[in-house]
């Protein structure tokens, strides 16, 4: 635990020790609180974090999911084994429900990971949700480097960048009217790199689509995508069989893999050291619009 | 590399404007710590290209926002991330104007360091002058003068000897307990990472040494200890049935079990019985570690009281007297009330004096003053409803520091240091 035994953490646990206070923190001041798990590896860690920070107790708060019908079975595989070790509730608030439902609106050119948005809050919204947990860090991008740990979002879900709460030492204000809830974010101060290490540390159970695998894919804008039924091939495009695997993990006609050998951690945290660019503008065709995708995706009540 | 064994981690300040170089420093690091990705500085310099500037404007690196880049400069306090085979860095960066001074100060609140920036050209200025005041003020412990643009003053040591010692007798009234003055040209990169060729007359290390090495080991409060009940961990399955923990995050000393130990405020002592971390028992524990503590006798312990050794107690007070920076469009004035939250603990709170109000640029204490404005710092007396359990700041920054909070809208209003 120390380094040069001097009654100093080493980093890794000083973050641990910094997510696990907020966990308490919130668990302690909001009547509901939730977390909001994407299948992704960060969320995963979220979960490992909840388990310690209320050990020997379960973790007291529901996990929720928004389905966007393109999930990856092995992302909902991994996510059925958390939840039944850990004896939490799982909430799914499917895309697909919310559009039959019309809580939104499919209009053929919306992305799901967009359509996300108003399944997510109207599941807040209905579920009372006071404070939902999110596994965003502030090395992703740009607009998230300037978020707080605690957000704040008014009674639209919405997050004002301009008008956000001074954050001071670990003193994290809680407080929100009606209908308003609170997004937290226990990792903001980890780096990709920090995830994967704690990862191998923990030998914690993540999908098996991030490490190196054969998988039928095929090109687009630059990309590698995989062969799915939920994602027609266009003219010209054709699948190949590849190893490849996935930086990130979200909607799969939106996330693509790269081509790797990286089949144990080992070998992807050399290979995420070394890479040269980030994780998003690696993977994620719905970050490439703008400079400012993330903060109106964000400003809307993305997670 | 692996961040995972043997690192610690080192947060620092900055606070600068557009001029001063703060930007092109902060890439520089970024850069050669290959913190900043090739799809990030892409993006950067077609930006910078489309804007017609001649150079890459590394600023737009950091300003994240869409209001900070339409505006040119940086608003809010951005969190950026580096690591060296020896640390993890995290910079909080701030911006350096006076309507800004509530950002430094948030910047600063978890600052282990604070680096300063002047221009070599120019020295010391109102701005810097005020950095340096504000990174005192929340009692970061290490302070680094960097005089930039040295390729601009030819490298001159006369030049850098006088500025050097203007800062240094302005830092000895400010109580800054370890200060450094490196001369660096950010733009070049003399100093920044390896030591410049240019300046043989310097003997001191170079920046990121100096940022990879500074001791701060000692920094924590390791006497006191502090340990402010956060959460009360009570499983209520057949497995754990009495378990009973009373989770929080060490604020001050090495606690250890079989310790004998004080519930404040409600007096009672025990003995602890063990240390919980997950599924293991510690032989100790100590700032910021987020464990479990249970005791041995069956004593009432709830969120918001405190664990203190009997003969090492915080004070029990319901009068704050504490330096204040306002944080909010309206002011800060006697009879307002408001929230303190302190620690786990939450009361309601009475301005009861304005004492004076601090001059950030030249230090001169107003005491005619009757109100505190926003970005203004001021010496305020509070009454709270409740005993709070508290430090001084200068011994400790977590038991010694406090948020004010407006009950109507909820909003965090002002930031609080517990003085004597």
């Amino acid at each position: 635990m120390t380094v040069d035994g001097n009654y100093r953490l080493s980093q890794l646990d000083e973050l641990e020790a910094e997510s696990i206070h907020i966990f308490r923190e919130v668990a302690a001041e909001f009547e509901k609180p939730v977390l909001m798990f994407s299948g992704g590896k960060d969320s995963i860690v979220m979960l490992r974090l909840a388990e310690k920070a209320f050990y020997p107790a379960k973790v007291p708060f529901p996990v929720l999911q928004v389905d966007t019908g393109y999930d990856f079975p092995e992302v909902l595989a991994t996510r059925d084994r958390w939840v039944d070790r850990l004896g939490v509730r799982l909430h799914v608030a499917s895309v697909e429900q919310a559009i039959k439902d019309g809580v939104v609106v499919d209009d053929g050119k919306t992305s799901r990971n967009r359509l996300q948005i108003g399944t997510l809050l109207n599941a807040i919204e209905e579920e009372g949700y006071t404070a939902a947990f999110g596994g965003g860090r502030r090395d992703e991008e740009k607009a998230r480097a300037k978020e707080r740990v605690y957000s704040h979002r008014d009674e639209f879900g919405q997050w004002d960048p301009k008008n956000q709460r001074p954050e001071l030492w670990s003193l994290y204000n809680g407080r929100i009217h009606e209908g308003e809830h609170m997004r937290v974010f226990p990792l903001s101060n980890w780096t990709e790199l920090d995830i994967w290490d704690y990862i191998r540390r923990e030998a914690i159970d993540i999908p098996s689509i991030y490490y190196a695998h054969q998988r039928r894919v095929f090109e687009r804008g630059g990309m590698l995508f995989t062969e799915s039924e939920f994602n027609p091939l266009r003219d010209g495009e054709t699948v190949t069989e590849r190893t490849v695997r996935f930086r990130t993990v979200g909607d799969l006609t939106l996330t693509g893999c790269l081509e790797s050998d990286a089949d144990d951690l080992d070998k992807i945290i050399d290979e995420v050291a070394a890479s040269r660019i980030t994780e998003r503008g690696a993977t994620r065709g719905d970050d490439k619009f703008s400079e400012a995708a993330m903060e109106d995706r964000k400003k809307e009540g993305y997670f | 590399m692996s961040t995972e064994t043997g690192m610690d981690l080192l947060r620092f300040a900055t606070a600068g404007s557009v001029d001063d170089g703060k930007s092109t420093l902060i890439g520089r690091l970024l850069l050669d710590s290959k913190a900043i990705f090739e799809d990030q500085l892409e993006s950067v310099e077609k930006t910078s290209k489309d804007k017609g500037f001649d150079y890459t404007d590394l600023a737009l690196l950091t300003d994240g926002l869409r209001s900070e880049r339409e505006q040119g400069i940086t608003i809010d306090v951005a969190y950026r991330y580096f690591a060296t085979p020896r640390r993890k860095f995290i910079i909080a960066d701030t911006p350096g104007h006076v309507q800004y001074t509530r950002n430094m100060v948030t910047g600063a609140s978890t600052a282990d360091l604070g680096l300063v920036l002047v221009d070599a050209r120019q020295g010391m200025t109102e701005q810097s002058r005020r950095h340096a005041v504000i990174l005192s003020t929340l009692r970061v412990p290490h302070l680094v003068l960097a005089v930039n643009k040295m390729d601009l003053v030819d490298f001159s040591e006369e030049k850098f000897r006088e500025i050097e010692a203007e800062f240094t007798a302005f830092a000895r009234k400010l109580d800054v307990p370890d200060l450094t003055v490196i001369p660096i040209s950010a733009l070049q990169g003399d100093n920044v990472v390896s030591r410049s060729e240019k300046m043989d007359w310097y003997e001191g290390s170079s920046l990121l040494h100096h940022l990879e090495h500074v001791y701060i080991g000692s920094d924590r409060e390791m006497r006191d200890v502090r340990f402010p009940v956060q959460y009360v961990v009570r499983p209520k399955s057949d497995e754990f049935h009495d378990y009973r923990g009373y989770a929080g995050q060490v604020a001050g000393g090495v606690m250890k079990p079989g310790d004998e130990v004080i519930v404040l405020p409600s007096g009672m002592t025990s003995t602890i019985e063990a240390i919980d971390s997950f599924d293991t028992q510690l032989d100790e524990a100590y700032p910021p570690m987020s464990v479990t503590v249970r005791l041995a006798d069956d004593v009432d312990v709830s969120r918001g009281d405190m664990i203190a050794r009997v003969n090492n107690q915080p004070e029990q007070t319901q009068d704050l007297d504490a330096m204040v920076c306002w944080m909010s469009p309206g002011v800060l004035k006697p009879r307002a009330k408001l929230l303190v939250k302190h620690t786990t603990r939450t009361v309601k709170a009475l301005v009861k004096e304005i004492d004076y109000r601090l001059d950030v640029n030249t230090l001169h204490r107003d005491q005619e003053a009757d109100e505190i404005g926003l970005n203004e710092l001021g010496r305020v007396t509070l009454r709270v409803q409740q005993p709070l359990m508290v430090d001084l700041y200068e011994q400790n920054r977590v038991t010694g520091s406090f948020i004010l909070i407006d009950p109507a809208s909820g909003v965090t209003v002002g930031a609080g240091m517990v003085r004597g």
